[in-house]
């Protein structure tokens, strides 16, 4: 019965779904007021129609019910309750219910909190939505149904992949889709401006929460991803420049130029058709990224199992929405009107660049995520590319992006004063100076790794020089600058923790990858091995019960100058129903570095040796500031939340002119 | 259907339960075998696909590593050790394609995009400055107006 | 109104280039990502002797066994491993039509592939044992099982990655070996 309403609830959005994308369009078109205030009425039904059939799936998972398929072929009733509840969505079905769900509930938001927008943008805005979320909810409903029953039933469900059961699942893909899916607000707002024919400041003003909103989302997602593959894939590395990756670091990057060429056309009207192309971008590299993990056109380690005819129904939706838009764009960007001028030095060509610079990268990760894809279409020979290429070509993108992006927040509108901006920075110079030669003088080198090293400084110091000088710090009594710090905008805030959190970023990767140490080798009880300083002893290898597994657990301490510092126990866990192995590794952090083990298969006996005990494999690696990459991208994505509680955003908060707004649209 | 049959049967044949690299494949000379990292690390593991041969576990990868190792031992430069793997599998192992003909549009692709932006981003400007003054008078009541709703906005 | 004109140009870029795109992927959709195309082929056989399997009386294999032969069908296999099983049926039934199947055993034990034929049957006129796989790495093998067409001078013409299916035998191996032995 629970299947059927989750069913039943699915059809139903999809039917106001309909409704959504239609009437309102027409409405608009037509200045029916009536017609247009079917928009939000049904935005707010599609969610909570989505919704029930969310909650219902959870519950068959909760209730481990194994009449349905999908719980079938992804639970068991011997699962943790919380793996029961996260493995809704670790499957292809669960997730396209928990995507489309985020979805609605973005429709469903712009319809609350949009009161003060014009009726016929918002309108407009909650059709393009409707839209979306109608095409997706088919493509569930005629392809990936979640609520198919299985007759008979088996007696327990086939269980997870044990590579799941980690309470990374619980946060990594809902916060990454909330990132993806939010894009779809900035999207409508750009189709929705085309078909007005109108953008100006306040559109950018509007579009801009929504986007920063999805960034620090996607953000924050990409960095629980890359945290999560770090720990739980026990190679250390976090991040592999697999198609799975780049498909969502393109819709950042898109994201990422969106958030600073929306700031031009808010403060100087121009860069209109630009940022436009970038709204409806970002979105679209999403919906590719999907179409790249549910089809099967490109393998990778973390794809969904695949399906031709899912990946052309996605195929379909993605011709229609990007398509349609791009179409739109190609009729309605000639007439948009170029806006205020600038002089190449000013805080517009800072930005301008940096949006030549991010799109360049964006399109070069797409360039190479996509290319064995071409060359195969074209009958060419096969290609890999791999991470050799991303790091020699995405790499001499950003630096240049890194540098200017200090120095932009300090120039003036229109036409800057370059040498006075960079005089201000002289401290910021001094400490990457200082910085790469500390690291010259500890370590020699590599020469790229300094230099990494040095625009981290760059970057933290440049942020905090950026608010110093807002607040006129030491130049003024110290209550005066915090009485400035209180009244600087927000936004200003915002931007200079992201842009300081960059660097924090930066110097991790830059450290992890340069200085990272690594032993591997054959422990017997009781030896010990040195890394980095620190001692490791193989105190015992002994063996341990899980919920739904057993596990060998090696134990072993670590010493640092002859003190125990940490006790490691990484584990090989075998999960009986899946009869799969996974490794779990143990990692010490002391907030500078990670000091991260894992446990290996039993060593090989020599041949005709009798002893059976013969050692364990045991990796050990030390990665200097890699905690920082984690820490530094939630500090990016908290520096998108603080711009976000700028006053100016606010849109949602009722304004008497929003309100008049909206009474006129009722008479 | 097939098509998923032979892609996971493919998966199955192949995937042993080492991982990554083992102690008993490390040469002893650590020049070596940093050079035998460093060429792993840009070789393609055939099976389990977007993973180089240095961190995957299949049981491929790690004969794959044996025989790097071995061919550096017998004195191989580089060159040549990964010629020895092309000439098996095609250029289809390298992480980090060749420049040839057919790769020139990856290779060359990201610098001609960035000069034509740029390009595009001052022949654009250039006409706007020719065009100056037609644009600045007429607009300039339309920001004034916008300035105005702002404001409002602002104040509110 | 011309420079007008030619100026929209720019703003048609975005939707050809994503016409370019969805092109490319709906022809993806239907292309083989996991299939490598081998660069041996045209190439003579690499040079190999491989032993018999203990315990069998099989004369091992090499690369003299696959010249002058007419055109050998090459098959990689092992006992451990799922799709060979698939594919084994088809290999008997080829064998009895006269093709010249030869095996190589892949990083096997002796006991489970003596077992295994035992069990399924032999369609093989000689097998070699590769317990290191290092005769199947100079094939270019990747993965069990894959075929090879040898023609009579002991070249590679054809691979194939993945069990046999009668499709591909109908309509790839058996109209190539006819063409092959002209």
């Amino acid at each position: 019965m629970i299947a059927e309403i989750g069913h039943y609830a699915l059809i139903l959005a999809l039917v106001i779904a309909v409704a959504q994308s239609l009437l309102p369009l027409y409405g608009a078109a037509r200045g029916s007021a009536p017609l247009m205030a079917v928009g939000p009425s049904a935005a707010i039904g599609q969610f909570a129609f989505v919704a029930l059939a969310f909650a219902m799936l959870t519950q068959a998972y909760v209730v481990s019910d194994f009449t349905l398929v999908n719980v079938v072929q992804n639970s068991h009733s011997e699962k943790p309750l919380l793996y029961k509840i996260t493995g809704l969505w670790s499957n292809h079905e669960g997730s396209m219910l928990l995507w489309v769900m985020i979805l609605s509930l973005f429709g469903a938001l712009v319809a609350a909190r949009g009161g003060n927008l014009p009726p016929s943008l918002r309108a407009r805005v909650l059709a393009i939505q409707g839209m979306i979320g109608a095409a997706f909810l088919a493509f569930i409903l005629f392809t990936s149904n979640p609520f198919l029953r299985v007759f008979p039933p088996p007696a327990d469900g086939r269980g997870m992949n044990p590579v799941l059961q980690d309470p990374g699942l619980a946060f990594h893909p809902p916060i990454l889709y909330l990132g993806y899916v939010g894009f779809s607000v900035a999207f409508a707002f750009a189709v929705a401006a085309l078909i007005e024919g109108r953008v100006d400041a306040a559109w950018a003003r509007w579009v801009r929460p929504w986007t920063l909103a999805a960034w620090s989302a996607l953000t924050l997602g990409i960095a629980l991803g890359s945290w999560w593959a770090y720990y739980e894939l026990g190679w250390g590395g976090f991040w592999f420049w697999d198609p799975v990756e780049n498909a969502s670091l393109l819709p950042w990057l898109a994201g990422t130029a969106l958030l600073h060429s929306a700031i031009v056309v808010e403060k100087r009207d121009a860069l209109k058709s630009w940022t436009v192309l970038l709204a409806i971008l970002a979105f679209v590299m999403s919906l590719i990224g999907t179409f790249l993990v549910r089809s099967g056109v490109l393998t990778s380690v973390h794809s969904f199992a695949s399906d031709p005819a899912r990946g052309l129904f996605i195929l379909g939706i993605l011709i229609l929405t990007a398509g349609g838009a791009l179409v739109l764009y190609a009729i309605r960007a000639p007439t948009l009107k170029a806006g205020g001028l600038f002089q190449p030095i000013s805080r517009e060509g800072a930005l301008v660049l940096n949006n030549l610079l991010l799109a360049t990268a964006c399109a070069t990760v797409f360039l190479g995520t996509l290319y064995p894809l071409f060359l195969d279409a074209l009958n060419g020979p096969k290609v890999s590319v791999g991470a050799p290429y991303f790091n020699a070509t995405f790499l001499p993108l950003m630096t240049p992006a890194l540098l200017v992006m200090v120095v932009a927040p300090l120039m003036a509108w229109k036409r800057a004063d370059l040498a006075g901006a960079l005089g201000r920075l002289k401290l910021a110079f001094l400490a990457a100076l200082i910085i790469a030669g500390g690291a010259w003088a500890m370590k020699g080198g590599p020469i790229l790794a300094l230099i990494g090293l040095a625009i981290a400084a760059w970057l933290v110091v440049g942020a905090v020089i950026d608010i110093a000088e807002r607040i006129r710090l030491f130049r003024v009594a110290l209550g005066d600058s915090l009485r400035r710090l209180m009244g600087l905008p927000r936004s200003a805030i915002g931007a200079a923790v992201a842009h300081g959190a960059l660097g924090i970023v930066v110097a991790g990767i830059t450290a992890s990858s340069a200085w990272h140490a690594e032993n591997i080798g054959v422990m017997k009880p009781g030896e010990s091995v040195d890394i980095a300083g620190y001692t490791i002893k193989l105190e015992q290898v002994g063996e341990v019960d899980g919920p739904n597994y057993r596990a060998r657990r090696a134990v072993l301490s670590a010493t640092y100058a002859g003190k125990l510092v940490a006790v490691l126990t990484p584990e090989k866990r075998f999960f009986t129903v899946q009869q799969t192995t996974t490794t779990e590794a143990a990692i010490h952090t002391t907030g500078f570095a990670d000091l991260y083990a894992v446990l290996g298969d039993p060593a090989t006996p020599q041949a005709g040796s009798e002893v059976t005990d013969s050692g364990w494999v045991i990796r050990l690696y030390h990665n200097p500031l890699v905690p920082w990459i984690w820490v530094g991208a939630a500090l990016m994505a908290l520096g998108g939340g603080i711009s976000l509680t700028d006053r100016r955003h606010r849109v949602g908060a009722p304004t008497r002119s929003g309100a008049r707004i909206a009474q006129v649209a009722k008479a | 259907m097939t098509r998923l049959f032979a892609a996971l049967a493919l998966l199955i044949a192949l995937s042993g339960p080492a991982l990554a690299i083992q102690p008993d494949e490390v040469l002893a000379d650590p020049a070596l075998e940093a050079r035998a990292r460093d060429l792993s690390k840009g070789l393609r593991c055939l099976v389990c696909q977007n993973q180089s041969i240095d961190d995957s576990d299949a049981d491929l990868a790690r004969d794959l590593r044996i025989i790097l190792r071995e061919r550096l031992s017998a004195g191989d430069s580089d060159t040549q050790a990964i010629a020895y793997l092309t000439a098996r599998y095609g250029d289809f192992v390298l992480l980090k394609p060749p420049i040839k003909p057919v790769t020139w549009a990856l290779w060359f692709g990201p610098a001609a995009l960035l000069l034509l932006g740029a390009g595009g981003i001052v022949i654009g400007l250039r006409r706007r400055k020719a065009s100056d003054g037609a644009l600045d008078a007429l607009s300039d009541p339309e920001r004034a107006r916008l300035a105005a709703i702002l404001k409002d906005r602002d104040q509110e | 109104m011309k420079l007008l004109r030619r100026y929209q140009l720019v703003f048609l870029l975005p939707v050809i280039a994503f016409a370019i795109l969805a092109a490319a992927f709906g022809v993806g959709l239907y292309l083989r990502p996991d299939v490598i195309p081998s660069p041996l082929i045209d190439q003579e056989t690499p040079a190999f002797a491989l032993k018999p399997i203990p315990g069998r009386d099989d004369a091992g294999l090499s690369a003299a066994d696959l010249k002058g032969q007419g055109v050998t069908l090459v098959n990689v296999f092992a006992s451990w491993c799922v799709p060979c099983r698939a594919e084994h049926p088809l290999l008997m039934q080829l064998a009895k039509q006269g093709v010249r199947i030869v095996g190589i055993n892949y990083k096997d034990k002796p006991e489970d592939v003596t077992a295994w034929l035992a069990e399924l049957g032999n369609p093989f006129a000689k097998i070699g044992r590769d317990d290191t796989g290092r005769t199947a790495i100079d094939w270019g093998v990747y993965g069990v099982p894959e075929s090879f067409l040898v023609d009579n001078e002991g070249r590679i013409r054809h691979k194939h990655v993945g069990p046999l299916m009668d499709h591909d035998i109908q309509t790839t191996i058996l109209p190539m070996m006819r063409k092959l032995q002209k």
